[in-house]
């Protein structure tokens, strides 16, 4: 292993994680929910109860880059997937994260601050998953 | 109020994801990468919302309804079992492939870039089709 310095970004991602982690809290706090993305979604494409609420919160999230670029110009976005690994992906995202019941936002935040048990086996689970399938894809298959 | 509320912390959520690099999919494998050039940021994204979010959710849990009177509906299951564990290798294998979690794949989809809509469409497609086999489960 070797640490990439001169991309390493702590400060925004200290203050991107602090903005990620109070936007989770007035959530809880305010509305009583939690601010996972992709039990929001599958709530909303269910038909589940608050979809007012959800489909809000959703809403801002969806609109956050172009309130962003009001200001300033957007962050770096690379995307070097082709269309075949973004449709794999994209379904194994959105299936796993149902069966799971949820993802980074609602598992790896809203639950680990919660000290939830089920979200810590969550997490470990899928970011022990992305660890192995970048290193098969990136050091094994060389892709 | 409620509505407002809800609307403004998702646009912070987006804001926090798009300040953290979570939103850079490129910077997501990156952080993935663990025997290639690891770029550690995405690990202090996490410490960050977790430290910002333990006492507020901390004080949530012992709560039957939240400050603007809702019912607290933080979940209180506490088993593990296969579908958990099972669903999230599954969701990590998908993270992998292409750097894109549900948060940052909503927070850039309107920045005009056709990998994010289809990603989102496939994703989408995939929670139809888990809906339509718990349907026929029952």
């Amino acid at each position: 292993m070797s640490i990439d310095w001169y991309n390493f970004t702590p400060w925004s991602a200290l203050a991107g994680g602090a903005l990620i982690g109070l936007a989770a809290s007035l959530f809880a706090v305010m509305n009583g929910r939690v601010a996972g993305i992709s039990g929001l979604l599958g709530s909303l494409l269910e038909r589940g109860e608050g979809r007012g609420e959800k489909g809000l919160f959703l809403l801002g999230v969806l609109i956050a880059p172009l309130l962003w670029q009001l200001f300033s110009r957007l962050p770096e976005i690379q995307i070097d997937s082709g269309w075949l690994a973004l449709t794999v992906a994209g379904l194994l995202v959105g299936v796993g994260t149902r069966y799971g019941a949820g993802c980074t936002s609602g598992h790896g935040v809203c639950g680990l601050s919660r000290l939830s048990p089920r979200s810590l086996a969550a997490t470990l689970s899928f970011m022990a998953a992305g660890f192995l399938t970048v290193f098969v894809l990136r050091h094994l298959l060389g892709a | 109020m409620r509505k407002l509320m809800a609307f403004l912390a998702g646009l912070i959520f987006g804001i926090g994801l798009l300040s953290a690099g979570m939103a850079n999919p490129a910077k997501v494998l990156a952080f993935l990468d663990l025997a290639g050039a690891w770029d550690p940021s995405l690990a202090l994204v996490m410490v960050a919302a977790i430290g910002v979010a333990f006492l507020p959710f901390s004080w949530a849990r012992a709560q039957r309804s939240s400050l603007l009177g809702a019912p607290m509906q933080l979940p209180g299951k506490r088993e593990l079992d296969r579908r958990l564990i099972g669903g999230s290798l599954l969701f990590g294998i998908g993270w992998g492939i292409a750097g894109i979690c549900p948060g940052p794949a909503v927070a850039i989809l309107l920045t005009g870039r056709w990998q994010v809509l289809l990603f989102v469409a496939a994703m989408l497609v995939g929670m139809v089709v888990f809906a339509a086999l718990e349907r026929r489960r029952g």
